[in-house]
């Protein structure tokens, strides 16, 4: 910039330099920017370099999920609930059919349970992947995001040779699961299993110790307990605070209290023990896939319950009875219906406390179905987060809030 | 599931909640193992003061705030609190009744993670929050008119938007689009009455 003072005499200037003029701006960043982690708008009030006010612009990936599941039977929303956060989709779909469940009274066969758990830890690994990655990007380092992406596309195999789907899987059903799982793909999921904590420990090589990482990250976004606790912020928000709060252990749902796990957490509740938080968190999802296997092993049985007010009849049963393809097709167009009343169910997702609040009017479709959703409350706290941090820390709290837009926006 | 309270638990705890909030909660009820309260509009603030300080109590997290349209009452909307002591590890439920033009005392002094929450149920229901320091629409789209949660609003919307490449810019039409197909599946599947002829006197012999 060019102000007029710049250009009066040498002498003038040394009284000036007392009061070197700041300029305040106001910065328009994303809502294409490859640090907005999708499609973020924030409108950055900066003084000099330092940032005064943050007002995110939310909602450009809007799709109104939640007027649209009132329009449909309780069979046909789990999809919506894939493509909420599509980096864990099956994390959102197990609090979606658990608050069903609930309303029902259904009881889940324990191999059903066992396969939702190894997809969930699945979906874990998927999700916090991504944000290790991403976030080692935000701060200039590229290579990880390669190596962390090659493992996302083995696991999305894994998803693929479950469900049929990479991504918006579909798989979790009221009850239990779609279908059982080939034990060759258990084998697989196993093989994996020993080969992976290899690959974090090289990620951590290239990131836990790294200057640069860590000239970016210590220090930066602290959140004190009762500030985490005051704005809502749940998972690892609230565990990188040093508060041992995982819905996993203190509120477990499915089989996770006969599961072994332990919970990491943070010290200084900064950017980068939130970092070190989710690596951690791997290797324990890691632990717990292994003792589903484990267990898969020695359980055989149903993956889907037996209540067949809910449950629709095999492919195999219908090809050969009528009574079965007429129960097929009442399952399939009006479908079951669900007590009225309400229930809020939430589930360790692996952003934080992912909730759905489904309210229910006795007919075949959701009243009303809220979506508790964990990055939306951390993404509201993004105002006071950076405020009196530089501008180069805005992408730095952003990527540790791990923040996806398919579940802020609904 | 041994965080789980019993139902017996639940009516213990909501009997506590109601006799220590010095008629601030008019009642509560319990289903499907979860506890919900009931308060008038005008008390929510002292309300969720009250569940958040009482050292019995200790709800401090607010979870959710979200709002449910009811359009044949008088008094259309709830807008339900969903609340979390970590503390004593219970949740719980507040639920207010407002329509179209009672505000809702905003909740931001007591829990300041609620400020997005009540923008987005404004934004949705148009249910008002006063007192909130920036009740500006969050989700939806900049200039957008209607409340889309409400019953009352039609599932494809009013206006939709196509770029339009004789005026090299974005555009705002009517929706042209067929009505969004509401398929009506119910039907007597069970619990159906049919009266089969003669089968009255049968009925009237027992």
């Amino acid at each position: 910039m060019t102000l007029a003072h710049d250009l009066v005499p040498a002498s003038d200037t040394v009284a000036h330099t007392e009061e070197t003029p700041v300029r305040k701006f106001s910065l328009n960043f994303g809502p294409q920017h490859p640090a907005a982690h999708g499609v973020l708008r924030l409108i950055l009030e900066l003084d000099g370099e330092l940032v005064e006010r943050v007002d995110p612009h939310i909602g450009l990936l809007h799709r109104g999920t939640e007027k649209l599941i009132e329009a449909r039977p309780y069979t046909q929303n789990t999809p919506y609930f894939d493509r909420l956060d599509y980096v864990a989709p099956m994390n959102q779909e197990h609090a979606f059919v658990i608050a069903i469940e609930r309303m029902i009274g259904l009881e889940v066969p324990i191999r059903g349970q066992l396969i939702r758990v190894l997809y969930c830890e699945i979906g874990r690994i998927l999700n916090h992947l991504l944000n290790i990655t991403t976030q080692a990007m935000d701060v200039g380092a590229l290579t990880p995001i390669c190596w962390g992406f090659e493992e996302r596309e083995k696991l999305m195999v894994f998803y693929e040779r479950a469900s049929g789907a990479r991504m918006h899987a579909n798989y979790f059903r009221p009850g239990g699961v779609r279908q059982d799982l080939p034990d060759a793909l258990v084998d697989d999921i196993e093989r994996w299993c020993g080969t992976f904590p290899k690959l974090l420990d090289d990620i951590e090589t290239l990131i836990t110790g790294n200057r640069i990482f860590k000239q970016r990250n210590v220090d930066i976004g602290v959140v004190s307990k009762d500030e985490a606790l005051a704005w809502g912020f749940t998972g690892v928000m609230l565990r990188g605070a040093g508060v041992a709060w995982d819905l996993r252990r203190n509120q477990p749902y499915e089989c996770y209290d006969e599961l072994e796990f332990d919970i990491p957490l943070g010290l200084n509740s900064d950017c980068y023990d939130r970092y070190l938080c989710r690596m951690e968190e791997m290797r324990q999802s890691v632990r717990i896939m292994r003792q589903c296997i484990e267990r898969l092993r020695k359980t055989p049985g149903l993956v889907l319950s037996d209540d067949h007010k809910v449950s629709p009849p095999r492919r195999g049963e219908m090809k050969r009875s009528m009574e079965a393809l007429i129960h097929h097709f009442k399952l399939y167009s009006e479908g079951f219906h669900v007590p009225a009343g309400e229930v809020y169910a939430a589930v360790e997702a692996p952003k934080g406390e992912f909730g759905v609040y489904l309210v229910a009017d006795g007919t075949n479709k959701p009243y009303r179905c809220k979506i508790r959703a964990p990055s939306f409350a951390h993404l509201s706290a993004m105002d006071w987060m950076n405020r009196g941090h530089m501008l180069a820390d805005v992408s730095a709290v952003l990527g540790s809030l791990d923040i996806v837009f398919g579940e802020i926006d609904r | 599931m041994t965080w789980r309270m019993s139902d017996e638990a639940l009516e213990t705890l909501g009997q506590t909640v109601v006799a220590g909030s010095a008629g601030l909660i008019d009642g509560f009820s319990v289903a499907f193992g979860e506890l919900t309260v009931t308060a008038r509009v005008g008390v929510i603030v002292e309300v969720l003061t009250y569940l958040r300080d009482d050292p019995a109590l200790r709800f401090h997290q607010l979870i959710d705030i979200c709002g449910v349209d009811y359009p044949q009452r008088p008094q259309r909307f709830d807008v339900v609190y969903h609340l979390l002591s970590m503390v004593k590890n219970h949740r719980i439920r507040v639920k207010i009744q407002t329509d179209e033009d009672t505000p809702v005392a905003s909740v931001v002094g007591v829990h300041p993670g609620a400020e997005w929450f009540e923008r987005e149920t404004f934004d949705m229901f148009g249910v008002f929050f006063s007192g909130h320091p920036d009740l500006r629409r969050l989700l939806t789209d900049y200039g957008f008119h209607g409340y889309p949660l409400r019953k009352d609003f039609p599932m494809s919307g009013y206006v939709e938007v196509r770029y339009d490449d004789e005026l090299k810019r974005v555009v705002y039409e009517p929706v042209k689009a067929v009505e969004f197909r509401n398929w009506d599946f119910l039907s007597p599947w069970e619990g159906a009455d049919y009266a089969l002829p003669g089968d009255e006197k049968a009925e009237t012999a027992k």
